[in-house]
């Protein structure tokens, strides 16, 4: 293959990362933003995902569409619930305090991993894509739904996007990230919010795993790679920064597709991770971030 | 008189350490009572521990007929306290309009009270797109009062609304908390410096170490300002 496809080819690789990349960093920041909670268990919220999208799926007989959207529906509802559990059972009884809610979520993520490993199993399994149409391009065919996945995660993030900053309730959600006193002092809920975007936070990583699953299957340590990216993303856009995570997703995600094409795989992380030195270094509050008060 | 607000035998602190044992407090509907006291006397815990934010360990709270004690701290306003916290403590990340929104969001208040907020911080509506932390230090404090008076609040806190303002806008910001009083809203002052609330205050209420030391009308304190060493040591 010549140079212009080959790279084309890469480039949509790198984008389909990059849709699912921004989802689930999204959900992190959004946690971290709000919070002030480093959720190392994000990767798992993931895994769960995947693993609830593949047992949905299997329970669903006939066309493989309808799996895959009884999944999408189901799987974010389930890891969803979970996430609220863990964060009214452990991280409110933690007074979210930063440092032992880091240890916490380590706690959970080892619990969810091994849950997965004794009830799901060591296995990858895959689960059907709800269609199998191919895009022809003049060099090579394309997998419609990859396409499909870069397309919803952009409606997704247009719809977080505009609940944030158009809605009461995402104005609800900024007001309790900036002051957290002041907003109960403004009759909000502010503990109500908490549990709320912890859960929707597990819920974007489930949706990013429900979409990538019928491309890279479900496995109970699947969630490491991802929650790895999810930070450097977070950190390179900004914490906090809805466009920041995004301009970081597609950045990591292209050059990690384009990276892995043409060199190593292993050289495209290495790349993000020098990225993530320079930044921390040159511009600690991130590329779109303010400083925190 | 009827009482607005009734604070008795009140104690709370930080973590297990004491900042106040022993405050009472009797706020009259339409006054405007300041609290006095130096640096640390506790009188922004005071405040704090009206709007539920440092739990009260005894003592109670009661407005009108509600004790706000043992309400949490979302709900304290819905009773109808709103609070103008020192420093401001805007949103500053996000535009007027959303601090009055928010503001307005707390009791379910609609345009009317909007408008009504605003007829008496004009300045206000010319910024609403800017973000709050761009406004000037006396906007700043004019909108934090607006987005408190959204509420629509019986008691009113104020902390120190008038530290680090230059004199033209103190004179404003005066201005403002008597239309209020006009208006029958009952607000408590906290304030360090006796000049800054003789022209506004209904009465003074002293607080040292933690206690309250007495109230006096500010007629008594005009006549005599020497009281104030007596109660408080401060001039």
């Amino acid at each position: 293959m010549a140079f212009g496809p080959h790279l084309l080819l890469a480039a949509l690789e790198g984008l389909v990362t990059s849709a699912v990349l921004a989802l689930m960093a999204l959900g992190l920041s959004l946690v971290f933003g709000v919070m002030r909670v480093v959720n190392v268990a994000h990767g798992e919220f993931y895994m769960l995902g995947a693993v609830v999208a593949w047992w949905v799926s299997s329970l669903v007989s006939g066309h493989p569409a309808l799996g895959f959207l009884a999944a999408l529906v189901i799987s974010p509802l389930v890891v969803g619930a979970v996430a609220l559990a863990a964060e009214r059972l452990v991280l409110r009884r933690l007074n979210y305090n930063p440092e032992a809610t880091i240890v916490a979520t380590i706690g959970l993520l080892y619990i969810l991993q091994q849950l997965a490993l004794t009830f799901y199993g060591p296995d990858a399994r895959p689960v059907a894509a709800p269609f199998s149409y191919r895009v022809v391009f003049p060099w090579f065919g394309y997998s419609g739904y990859k396409l499909a996945v870069i397309g919803a995660s952009v409606v997704l993030l247009l719809v977080t996007w505009f609940v944030l900053m158009r809605t009461r309730l995402g104005l609800v959600m900024r007001a309790t990230q900036y002051d957290r006193e002041t907003a109960q002092a403004f009759a909000i809920p502010v503990d109500r919010v908490y549990a709320g975007v912890f859960a929707l936070g597990a819920m974007l990583a489930a949706i990013a795993a429900v979409l990538i699953v019928p491309i890279s299957q479900a496995h109970y340590l699947m969630g490491l790679d991802p929650l790895l990216l999810s930070f450097i993303v977070v950190i390179i856009g900004g914490l906090g920064s809805l466009r920041g995570t995004l301009v970081a997703a597609v950045l990591i995600g292209l050059s990690d597709g384009i990276i892995s094409a043409f060199f190593q795989p292993t050289l495209a992380k290495m790349i993000a991770t020098l990225l993530v030195a320079l930044v921390l270094v040159f511009r600690p509050t991130g590329l779109f971030g303010t400083a925190a008060r | 008189m009827t009482e607005a607000l009734t604070i008795r035998g009140l104690h709370c602190g930080y973590g297990g350490v004491p900042v106040l044992h022993g405050v009472d407090l009797d706020l009259a509907r339409g006054e405007v009572l300041c609290v006095l006291g130096r640096n640390g006397a506790g009188k922004t815990t005071l405040l704090k521990a009206i709007m539920g934010l440092v739990p009260a360990t005894a003592g109670s709270i009661c407005l009108g007929g509600t004790e706000l004690i043992g309400l949490a701290a979302h709900q304290v306003p819905k009773a109808g306290v709103a609070y103008v916290p020192q420093g401001r403590r805007l949103f500053a990340e996000l535009t007027v309009a959303d601090n009055i929104e928010i503001g307005l969001m707390a009791r379910g208040r609609g345009a009317a009270t909007r408008d009504s907020v605003l007829d008496l911080f004009p300045v206000l509506r010319e910024r609403l797109g800017q973000r709050s932390g761009t406004l000037s230090g006396g906007e700043q404090q004019m909108l934090a009062m607006a987005r408190a008076l959204c509420l629509e609040p019986e008691v009113l806190l104020l902390d120190e609304p008038t530290e680090g303002l230059m004199p033209s806008m103190i004179g404003r910001i005066r201005d403002t908390v008597s239309a209020l009083r006009g208006r029958g809203v009952s607000t408590i002052l906290v304030e360090q410096r006796v000049d800054a609330v003789l022209s506004v205050a209904d009465r003074v209420l002293f607080v040292e170490n933690g206690r309250s030391r007495g109230t006096i009308g500010v007629e008594d304190l005009r006549a005599d300002p020497a009281v104030v060493r007596r109660y408080v040591g401060v001039g």
